[in-house]
């Protein structure tokens, strides 16, 4: 008998729930950022192997921009409620007071809605530990990302100043105000997360799966009308298209993709014989060069 | 793959689901190519989009489409800038037989950090060699570190052969000189690849361009390549939570280091030595048969031991140690140095304890990589030490498992890790040393502390003759020099009478016999008027510590006069008096020069060897 016989997914799987219950272990007042999306449903799986047949010993925390696809958040209310967990939901209040919105704020409202809120949030319970669904295959700049990742006071992260991993010896000290992210799925990559997915059977929001949708054409990606606010340009015409998402977020900066999958191994023949990497749906990644690391050292995941 | 039906696609999940995981480490400067073979190796295998391709493909001077496959693995923009690699990074492909985790790390002088981090948690490292420039230090260092963090397979890619025709005799010698390195370290197995990264010889698929070489492509090699696994090892079992979902259940979670567990089994729970029998084995997928490492489950005991975060479960009979003490080969990772005797925090499996570092014996000199004299150890070096912590962990040497023989140094007041340790060996188990617990702590132990050993000077003479004012600058200069003193006087003990003698005098020597228990420099300042009693206190007192009676002599006018300026009775000094035989020190309280005196006591104690000199 050696690793050998531990296939992958199950060692994957095993390093995810072990970095969890250190996290729990060693911090005060932990958190699990929920997204919603695949992967922090695959996180959260893991949180709930990890401390079976207990609950995980900590809450949820949904950062609501108010911008999401309707169906994400009655996926959220359904899962939580049948899990019976904890789930903060935070919005920015004054920035959705002053209108701030994805079509006349570019960029600044992702810093606002999203890094500031989730700052906000932080702050205001005084968690000292976030779980993220993140993976350092999704981007570049990830690949240096640490599972643990240091973030100061007031919640920068300087990627000159992060503590080297070694082993399984994750270094949980930190002073007081101070917080760490922390990336369970590291390691994971997009296939894994899928093969994850079809494996355990996890649930997931059914906008990753193909259906008829009302989407628009805009700056070469489908965009989803998902509800009345969205703002129909001059020659715009909602047509209904089978579409689905590889990635969620906001509805008018996430691009949908023409599809027939309805199925995750449906999903994944289209991941193998996709050309372009995952986040070309996200439109906030083409800002500007750099863009995400940008974001990562002001607070966003 | 367009064209894959339903079934096809499920036997392709199938696949993948069953394949096994390899993570190695690439260690190489960027001159070397290393960016131009990890990126390749992506290429190659399928992990790599076209939009990523597109934006590292560009025309080279002849108009022709080009793509830069180091590009493909760059990553932040700071390291873009200065163009080089200055920190782990972290890259995943995968094949139709095995998941790759690839640990990318910089091959410069200054980057042992990296490497070494890098190195942690590799099963085969993948050295870059330059096919023009030979074998230089910088290759045999990088076996070296591969080999320190023990790592079983080291594959040598003699890069850049397009450079050099592919020629077999540059190839071969190459070879033939690092392999005789290698002989003298301790890899599992070595091997040689004549590859060119850029023109992708023998990387994925062998090279018609080498028809002389008869080995397998790199990438074959690596999903072949046998990971040595740790569960037919002893079961190692470090606790990290314990779960506690109501009053009947009782859980004890944790991922195997080592071993393979199956309920029934008796297993030992360490420190404490207490044995049961493993109940079940928990996990969400229901109960399991048996659990190897190295798996992440709950297991319950069939008997309520007090167990929690920081113990191990074994086997009844295993060759873990308990101890307090380690010797350790430790990669220094932080810019400031290693300091001898400072506390700092250990983290080694899932305890965190603190401990100093009692002696650094050598440092590996990164050139010669031989041992060399050390006093501390900097950024970058490797060296090997002592460390005393300050509660027993249960652990093993690295090289029986790296897991229990691993630890990371985190500085207390940064927080930072500032290094990494692999144990060599220990130090005597705690549990043979428990009679000396039993005992408890002597007072020659307390003194060491201090850097002094038990002793009492007893000052006696008349009132106002001038004891407490140089006992008190005595106690000022012991103090200053690192010793710990103590002034027994009457100000201080209000309860004994100032001129104590015959039974009343009893209580001031167990005064002092408690300070003298305590490690202290222990100095009484009281009359102590009664020749009988002094003896009486020599003879109590001298047994376990050194004594020293200092006779402390006077007019009588000068001790009225000195009284009087202290706002006390001046007739107290011409209480009866009976004055010294036989002192170890006599002082002079009419012409007092207070640190001349102290000069003086402070050479008697050292000559009695009380301090040391």
């Amino acid at each position: 008998m050696t690793n050998a016989s531990l296939t992958h997914l199950r060692q994957l799987e095993a390093e995810s729930i072990h970095i969890i219950r250190e996290v729990v272990a060693e911090f005060e007042k932990p958190v699990m950022l929920f997204s919603i999306g695949k992967d922090s449903m695959v996180m959260l799986w893991l949180a709930l192997k990890a401390f079976y047949p207990g609950k995980p010993p900590f809450p949820l925390l949904h950062v609501d921009t108010t911008w999401k696809f309707k169906e994400m958040i009655r996926f959220r209310d359904e899962i939580t409620k049948k899990l019976g967990l904890e789930c903060f939901v935070h919005t920015n209040q004054e920035a959705k007071k002053a209108g701030i919105n994805p079509f006349d704020h570019g960029g600044r409202y992702t810093d606002i809605m999203k890094t500031d809120a989730l700052k906000q949030a932080l702050s205001h319970h005084q968690f000292d530990a976030a779980f993220g669904g993140a993976r350092r295959d999704e981007e570049r700049s990830r690949a240096k990302e640490r599972v643990y990742s240091f973030r100061d006071a007031s919640h920068q992260w300087d990627p000159k100043n992060q503590r080297p991993e070694l082993w399984r010896l994750y270094n949980g000290r930190i002073a007081k105000g101070e917080s760490i992210r922390v990336f369970p799925l590291s390691n994971w990559t997009e296939l894994d997360v899928w093969q994850y997915i079809h494996l355990e059977n996890i649930p997931i929001v059914p906008l990753y799966y193909a259906k008829e949708r009302p989407v628009v054409h805009r700056d070469g990606t489908l965009i989803m009308v998902d509800d009345e606010r969205m703002r129909l340009k001059e020659g715009e015409e909602p047509e209904m298209r089978m579409v689905r998402f590889r990635t969620l977020g906001c509805y008018p900066l996430t691009g949908a993709i023409d599809s027939s999958a309805t199925t995750v191994p449906e999903i994944v023949h289209e991941m193998l014989t996709a050309t372009t990497s995952e986040r070309q749906g996200r439109v906030i990644d083409r800002d500007e060069e750099a863009a995400m690391e940008k974001k990562k050292r002001e607070g966003y995941f | 793959m367009a064209e894959l039906s339903m079934d096809q696609i499920l036997a392709f999940l199938d696949r993948h689901e069953k394949k096994g995981l390899l993570r190695f480490v690439t260690i190489g400067s960027v001159d070397d190519g290393k960016s131009t073979l990890i990126g390749r190796l992506l290429y190659e295998s399928g992990g790599v989009f076209d939009d990523q391709v597109a934006a590292v493909t560009s025309k080279n001077a002849e108009g022709k489409e080009e793509i830069n496959f180091a590009n493909l693995t760059d990553g932040l923009q700071a390291e873009r800038e200065q163009g080089i690699t200055i920190d782990v990074a972290y890259r995943y492909s995968s094949t139709e037989k095995r998941k790759f985790i690839i640990a990318d790390t910089p091959g410069h002088v200054q980057y042992t950090r990296n490497m070494a981090t890098g190195a942690s948690t590799a099963d085969a490292a993948v050295i870059l060699i330059d096919a023009r420039l030979g074998v230089l230090q910088q290759s045999r260092r990088h076996a070296y570190i591969a080999n320190l963090l023990g790592i079983p397979h080291l594959l040598v890619a003699v890069n850049k052969m397009d450079l050099v025709d592919y020629g077999e005799a540059e190839f071969n010698a190459i070879r033939d000189e690092f392999q005789s390195f290698c002989d003298k370290l301790d890899f599992d197995a070595v091997s040689f690849f004549p590859v060119s990264a850029l023109e992708g010889d023998n990387i994925v698929k062998r090279s018609e361009r080498t028809s002389w070489w008869d080995g397998r492509p790199l990438l074959a090699h690596l999903e072949e390549l046998e990971v040595r696994g740790s569960a037919e090892a002893q079961l190692v079992y470090p606790i990290q939570h314990v779960i506690r979902p109501d009053l009947d259940f009782r859980g004890y979670a944790g991922t195997l280091a080592a071993g393979t567990v199956r309920p029934g089994d008796e297993v030992k729970v360490l420190p404490s030595g207490k044995t049961s029998k493993v109940e079940r084995i928990v996990t969400y997928d229901g109960d399991l048969e048996q659990a190897f490492a190295p798996m992440s489950v709950v297991l319950t005991l069939e008997d309520e031991i007090d167990i929690s975060r920081g113990d191990v479960i074994t086997t009844v009979e295993n060759d873990l140690h308990i101890s307090r003490k380690i010797d350790a080969t430790v990669v220094w990772m932080a810019e400031q140095r290693l300091e001898p005797g400072r506390q700092y925090m250990i983290k080694h499996t899932t305890n965190l304890v603190s401990g100093a570092f009692t002696e650094v014996h050598s440092r590996v000199d990164m050139d010669t990589l031989e041992d060399q004299p050390a006093e501390t150890l900097a950024l970058n070096d490797v060296g090997h030490v002592t460390l005393s912590l300050n509660r027993p962990l249960v652990l093993d040497t690295y090289r029986a498992n790296h897991v229990a023989g691993s630890f990371i140094v985190i500085d207390r007041l940064s927080n930072v890790t500032v290094g990494a340790g692999m144990i060599r060996s220990h130090g005597e188990d705690y549990q043979a040393d428990s009679a000396t617990v039993a005992r408890g702590l002597t007072p020659t132990e307390r003194a060491a502390r201090f850097g002094q050993k038990p002793c009492v000077v007893w000052m006696t003479g008349r009132s106002g003759v001038g004891k407490i004012v140089v006992a008190r600058a005595l106690e000022r200069r012991l103090f200053d020099a690192g010793h710990a003193p103590y002034v027994l006087d009457a100000a201080r003990t209000p309860s004994i009478d100032r001129h104590a003698q015959g039974e009343a005098f009893g209580p001031l020597v167990e005064h002092a016999a408690v300070l003298l228990e305590a490690g202290l420099l222990t100095v009484v300042t009281f009359t102590s008027p009664r020749r009988e009693d002094r003896a009486k206190a020599r003879e109590l007192l001298g047994a376990d510590a050194r004594f020293l009676e200092v006779a402390f002599d006077a007019e009588l006018a000068t001790c009225r006069a000195r009284l009087q300026a202290l706002g006390r009775d001046p007739a107290e000094a011409e209480q009866a008096y009976e004055s010294s035989v036989d002192p170890d020190l006599v002082i002079d309280g009419d012409e007092l020069n207070i640190e001349r005196e102290v000069d003086r006591l402070v050479r008697v104690l050292e000559n009695v060897g009380a301090i040391g000199i």
